[in-house]
């Protein structure tokens, strides 16, 4: 590539713009918790103790100050990287972060699973229905783009579970790992992610266990998104197929498989990468279904159970990560955009 | 001499919700060898369908009838893969608007080097070579090949499309109103380009326009298009001495005089395609207009040598 030094600048520049955004998200996150009804406290103890013991509690956590004093406390201890403990009946006391980077590789590991799946049957069927437009095939996939993407997510989560773990017993019907630890130990945690710590360990039956499990909750979270990928890649497929510098592609007499790939295609993935992209970020949140579904142990479990509870310093530790894979995502986004498209560096 | 290009009586019909548009109905035309011949007609009235479906490039669905003889072989005839060879090869057409004609994710090098090795067998470094020449002869330092489109002009990039247009050194170049988009000093540069070209490369030049202008100062024979019908054909002196149509009359005395400062329009617009006008396409707006003229197609008359009008009362205007 001849504009490396430019897409280098780029990439620096985007990073530097997101911090601002991530500073935005962290202030409505701290005001929308103290909007909302109940404390941790409160939840904990409700009923059991008296009100007077409960005013003494929230007065030693701070609760009971306002808010323009809790921020800026908040903030600090957010960017010197103390999330806190939990304040939640599960895990009271524990450090937040540490938690949370417990359930992290759990969720990590389900959403590349439907990334990879809803990426491929979307850009696939995208590709098939865009190149035979109101063709057969291009109709029939149109109609499994509908009807896919507005099926619930836990309800397909159900019937998998039915037809392929309790009908046909091809795959487990929940959980990450074999439910036996003497039998089948989970692999070593290394990173939390099963199926690469099974390979870093160099044990095939180990990652066969862990992508077995993995398979019907990917297939769950990844088919529901593909119906809107296909229907982005097939309109974007339209639009650059009939666009100006095709036809004149065309008029030079440039090979047909040139003009579908070269032209046609790469041009149409540039606005799919970016909707890719904001989706992956949306099923970190939208994967929280899904692991109830399939009794998957993340960060969408982890979530819930804090909100049940009015864990503050847990939930704002949860949404600041999520918050922070978000950001992320959009930077490589941009800086992948960056690389196909030379007119976004500039 | 053997005309080069010769179509016959050409009818192209586009697919549409509405019914079939008749873009173009039973055209004749013909080019010979280092000949430029100007196509002229309002918005609507087939020119750019002419352009197209000369290279074969219209779109899928679309009906055409009739031949199209390209030094003898008929166009319309040939396999997808020899059409394919041959556009860019031995015809090549430039566009209106340069601006959105080049893929915005590649280099012009890119542009140049795939269309040099989708026609011929050479080395990547030869094709390069030849890429550098072509963009140099037409003005545009060489440094700069390594550029994407959007770091180009509008004039710049028409260039860009020109040099492509001839780096395979075709023998018939259609130009569809190649300047319309530019300002008039950029166009009066490009003009000039097309003509050292043509001359240089003794090729043929279709030129689509509406500017008669354009039309009087660089084509030999002109060929005045109105809703998808030849009206008019013949050289370019004595179409503009003695026009035989009505409109071409109304055309020529729509250009503004600079003694007078008059300008004169033609009254109405142009006919639905879909169902268009019967007999004569212009009757609803000719001037002279009979019954005849509603009843029945006039034909293509030769008035005088090699001066063609589709008028019942052409002789009139002689």
């Amino acid at each position: 590539m001849p504009k490396q030094g430019s897409l280098l600048a780029y990439t620096v520049s985007r990073l530097i713009l997101a911090l601002p955004t991530l500073l935005v998200l962290l202030t409505v996150l701290f005001l929308v918790l103290r909007i909302l009804p109940g404390d941790p406290i409160s939840a904990l103890e409700a009923g059991r103790r008296s009100t007077r013991d409960i005013a003494a509690d929230k007065a030693r956590l701070g609760l009971n100050l306002p808010w323009w004093v809790q921020y800026p406390v908040y903030l600090s201890q957010v960017f010197s990287g103390n999330f806190g403990t939990s304040l939640g009946q599960i895990y009271l006391g524990q450090p937040v972060l540490q938690v949370i980077l417990q359930k992290l590789p759990a969720t990590i590991e389900l959403a590349t699973g439907a990334m990879l799946v809803a990426t491929l049957v979307g850009v696939g069927t995208g590709i098939i229905a865009g190149s035979r437009r109101d063709r057969p095939p291009d109709i029939v996939v149109r109609l499994y783009g509908s009807i896919i993407w507005v099926i619930p997510v836990f309800w397909l989560g159900l019937m998998l579970q039915l037809v392929f773990a309790v009908g046909l017993h091809w795959f487990p019907p929940n959980l990450r790992y074999e439910p036996d630890p003497v039998f089948f130990p989970p692999p070593s945690h290394l990173t939390g992610l099963y199926t690469l710590d099974s390979l870093l360990e160099g044990r095939i039956d180990k990652l066969a266990i862990s992508l077995a499990h993995l398979a019907l909750p990917s297939l769950t979270l990844g088919l529901v998104l593909s119906g809107f990928f296909t229907r982005t890649v097939r309109a974007n497929l339209l639009r650059t197929i009939n666009s100006d510098y095709v036809e004149a592609a065309r008029a030079r007499g440039i090979r047909e498989r040139y003009i579908v790939y070269r032209y046609a295609f790469r041009n149409a993935l540039i606005p799919v990468v970016t909707i890719l992209g904001l989706q992956f970020a949306i099923l970190f949140a939208g994967a929280v279904l899904t692991e109830r579904t399939f009794s998957w142990d993340g960060m969408g479990t982890l979530l819930l159970t804090s909100i049940d509870s009015r864990d503050y310093p847990m939930i704002q530790g949860t949404v600041i990560v999520y918050a922070i894979i978000i950001v992320a995502i959009s930077v490589v986004i941009d800086v992948i955009n960056g690389f196909i498209d030379p007119r976004v560096r500039y | 001499m053997d005309p080069m290009l010769q179509v016959q009586d050409l009818s192209v019909h586009y697919k549409t919700r509405r019914g079939f548009v008749r873009a173009l109905e039973e055209l004749r035309l013909d080019a010979i060898q280092g000949e430029t011949v100007g196509v002229v007609g309002e918005t609507g009235s087939g020119k750019s369908t002419l352009g197209k479906a000369i290279l074969g490039i219209l779109p899928a669905g679309t009906q055409v009838d009739g031949k199209i003889l390209f030094r003898g072989r008929d166009l319309t005839q040939l396999s997808n893969q020899m059409y394919r060879r041959l556009r860019g090869e031995e015809i090549a057409l430039i566009f209106q608007d340069p601006m959105t004609r080049l893929n915005p994710l590649m280099t012009i090098m890119d542009h140049f080097v795939e269309e040099i090795r989708d026609h011929e067998s050479v080395s990547a470094d030869e094709a390069r070579r030849r890429a550098r020449e072509a963009l140099v002869s037409m003005g545009i330092h060489e440094s700069r090949i390594k550029n994407y489109p959007h770091e180009f002009s509008g004039g710049m990039r028409q260039r860009i499309m020109i040099a492509l247009a001839i780096v395979l050194k075709p023998s018939l170049l259609i130009a569809d109103e190649p300047t319309t988009s530019l300002d008039v000093i950029v166009e009066s540069q490009i003009l000039g380009i097309l003509q050292d070209l043509k001359r240089a490369y003794s090729m043929s030049l279709l030129l689509i326009t509406h500017n008669l202008g354009i039309v009087a100062e660089v084509c030999d024979r002109v060929a005045v298009l109105y809703a998808g019908k030849l009206v008019e054909l013949g050289p370019v002196r004595d179409i503009f001495r003695k026009p035989l149509h009505p409109y071409t009359q109304g055309l020529l005395s729509s250009i503004i005089h600079l003694e007078t400062k008059e300008l004169h329009s033609i009254e109405g617009s142009p006919p639905n395609m879909i169902a268009p006008p019967s007999g004569c396409r212009f009757h609803p707006r000719c001037p002279y207009a009979q019954s005849i003229c509603v009843e029945r197609l006039p034909p293509l008359v030769e008035f005088e040598p090699g001066h063609f009008a589709a008028c019942h009362f052409g002789d009139k205007f002689l």
